[in-house]
């Protein structure tokens, strides 16, 4: 079990840095036992919180890792930035609320297509994006 | 990646070759837009089969393509969408609303074909070619050549 357990780190600075982590974070779920649709509804919930990263952000990171409990293991993807922060964070896991240009979709989105679903975030300072999804 | 983009007959064929960054999708939509100038071209068919992952931005420039290529005068279909990619497109709430789907190259022709025959499209470069009246019998029309 001590394979997985290596972190990832993806470094987002620009819109090309969204598909070498969503391609790297389909392939540690597809290596930690993820099946069917699995791996591409994780691969879309990163590009998803990427392009957060880079559309409001500039530069990040995506850290990608396997996840154990007794009874279970998964996929871990955290989305970090230090980037303005989000003043209002309810209104942005609103389906359709766009601050910018955007569908409003990303985030709410996101949360849809994994587990778990975590989101802080400090106006002036970053916002963190932590996702869970289980094997099952 | 740069994505070619084949004439056929009326219709242009953009196969999308590998996964796109969204610079090349702003690319392909203005290679397209280009093209369907140059060519005269009245149907576009986009190969997605090999994309990974049709996240929001790619939704969003997908439909923003159809929809310019319309004020163009040419109808767009998105062909190859895979069962996953689907399915992950419907859990994040993303439509291509307004735009032609097609399970493939082939139906994606047929479905320009059927468009053209069904909409009263004639060809544009015909001298003679006047847009018929909606309704109006498919004979008619004047195209290239009688299939289907």
């Amino acid at each position: 079990m001590s394979t997985f357990n290596e972190e990832y780190s993806v470094p987002i600075k620009s819109a090309a840095d969204i598909v070498v982590a969503r391609q790297k974070g389909r392939a540690l779920a597809i290596q930690l036992g993820f099946n069917g649709s699995d791996p591409t509804m994780i691969a879309a919930a990163i590009s998803e919180v990427a392009r957060n990263i880079v559309n409001h952000a500039k530069s990040g990171e995506i850290v990608l890792s396997g996840i154990y409990d007794s009874r279970r293991h998964g996929i871990q993807v955290v989305a970090r930035d230090d980037g303005p922060g989000i003043p209002n964070v309810d209104q942005a896991m609103q389906y359709g609320f766009s601050s910018n240009k955007g569908m409003g979709v990303g985030l709410p989105g996101a949360k849809w297509l994994m587990d778990e679903f975590d989101i802080q975030s400090q106006v002036g300072k970053g916002t963190r994006v932590s996702m869970r999804k289980w094997v099952t | 990646m740069h994505v070619p983009i084949l004439k056929q007959g009326g219709y242009l064929i953009a196969t999308i070759q590998s996964v796109l960054s969204d610079a090349d999708l702003l690319q392909l939509r203005d290679d397209l837009a280009d093209r369907v100038g140059q060519f005269r071209s009245r149907g576009v068919i986009i190969d997605v089969t090999v994309l990974d992952v049709i996240d929001s931005f790619a939704t969003r420039t997908l439909r923003g393509v159809a929809h310019m290529l319309k004020l163009r005068g040419a109808d767009t279909v998105i062909v190859g969408i895979q069962p996953d990619v689907a399915f992950a497109m419907v859990q994040l709430g993303l439509t291509l609303e307004g735009v032609g789907t097609a399970l493939d190259l082939e139906e994606g022709l047929a479905f320009l074909n059927a468009k053209a025959k069904r909409g009263g499209v004639v060809a544009r470069t015909g001298a003679a070619a006047r847009r018929s009246p909606p309704g109006a019998h498919d004979s008619q029309i004047k195209r290239g050549g009688s299939r289907r």
